[in-house]
């Protein structure tokens, strides 16, 4: 009987801490998710549009989430330094020349990735600070 | 009874179709009184707007476009530079809107005007436009030096335009498009970056069109 008690408060408090976990991490996505928002309405939105559909082959959409999903270790590097290489997006070839934003601090970079990885059809959950922090350092 | 609903309603009609027919746009810029001698010989007042002067630009195709591309034609015209980072994209991305609708419309024109004389050669436009996916006689984009195109652009189409050392991209510009009748006068000024502008844009074609029929 006492044991039984036992294990129900253990188990209680267990998945309340893990319930808690989640919240935080749920809430940490969303604010990323929100203040990603504004960045991009700010930086990004001109180009690639208030859906992410591009504008014409002048930008490329921000849609294709095989892309995204590979080449995420770049899209730090290609917003803080600007990119001219050809790309393939959504087999479509692209060739033009996004703009470096020297201003965006690391944190706006997550936080814009964030939002566009999550955004317009995307679902790719987090990306830390810390991890984009690593992938500035290993830009060409 | 009933007949005077009828006509009540005629009237009501009515007042609203002369509302519509008395709509017009304003005509901008400077304006003088001059005399003018009539066919019958007798003087009067009249008043001369402000217009575009004559031009003369090479086009995405690298041939001389002049004011007879536009003759019986209103067109809206802008400024603005191929490798702008800022407004440019969001200005074209509005204009090809307005673009979209008139399309079939053969009284209704575009004219981009490039203010950077150093790097946006015919051919850069050509390459501009084709992304865009406008690069057709409808939407000429045009290239002509510092000295042409400046002072058309802040005298005549009262837009300012200037190279700016502060600016990443190396130019300073203002949104506005810009609505010429087909009397070469200036009818409007929208900004470009805002949508309900460029709504608002949309409806005074229309006016303009039935002004001008
Ligand atoms: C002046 C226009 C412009 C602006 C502003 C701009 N981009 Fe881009 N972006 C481009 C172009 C052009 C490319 C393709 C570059 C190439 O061909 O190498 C691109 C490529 C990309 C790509 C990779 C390709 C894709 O479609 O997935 C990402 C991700 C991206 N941009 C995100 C952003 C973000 C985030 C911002 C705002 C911080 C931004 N861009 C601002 C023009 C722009």
């Amino acid at each position: 009987m006492r044991k039984n008690i036992i294990l129900a408060i253990f188990l209680t408090v267990i998945s309340a801490i893990i319930y808690a976990c989640q919240n935080a991490s749920e809430i940490e996505l969303s604010t990323y998710i929100s203040n990603g928002k504004d960045i991009y309405r700010a930086n990004c939105q001109n180009c690639h549009g208030e859906n992410g559909e591009g504008l014409g082959e002048l930008a490329p959409p921000l849609t294709d989430s095989v892309f995204l999903e590979k080449n995420k270790s770049k899209l730090a590097c290609y917003i803080k330094n600007g990119t001219d290489q050809p790309m393939t997006i959504n087999g479509k070839t692209y060739q033009g020349k996004m703009p470096a934003f020297p201003k965006l601090q690391t944190i706006d970079i997550a936080q814009v990735t964030v939002y566009i990885t999550n955004a317009f059809g995307n679902k790719q959950g987090m990306y830390k600070y810390e991890q984009v922090a690593k992938d500035l350092q290993e830009c060409k | 009874m009933k007949k005077s609903y009828f006509s009540l309603l005629v009237l009501f009609i009515a007042t609203l179709a002369s509302c519509s027919n008395d709509k017009k746009l304003p005509i901008f810029g400077e304006r003088e009184a001059k005399i003018i001698k009539g066919a019958d010989g007798i003087d009067r007042i009249d008043t001369v707007y402000q217009t575009i002067p004559n031009f003369s630009f090479l086009n995405q195709d690298s041939t001389v476009l002049t004011q007879d591309a536009f003759k019986g034609k209103i067109y809206v015209a802008d400024f603005f530079f191929t490798s702008c980072t800022t407004i440019c994209p969001t200005m074209h991305r509005n204009l090809k809107t307005v673009y979209d609708d008139y399309k079939t419309n053969p009284d209704v024109m575009f004219l981009s005007h490039t203010i950077d004389f150093k790097y946006d050669k015919p051919s850069v436009l050509k390459k501009y436009a084709e992304k865009l996916g406008v690069d057709v006689a409808k939407w000429q984009f045009v290239y002509g030096s510092k000295d042409q195109v400046y002072p058309l652009a802040e005298k005549s189409y009262l837009v300012a335009v200037g190279e700016d050392n502060q600016s990443p991209d190396g130019y300073m510009h203002q949104g506005w498009l810009i609505l010429i009748d087909k009397q070469k006068r200036m009818r409007g000024a929208y900004d470009g970056t805002k949508a309900e502008q460029v709504e608002q844009l949309k409806k005074d074609i229309l006016i303009l069109l039935a002004e001008e029929k």
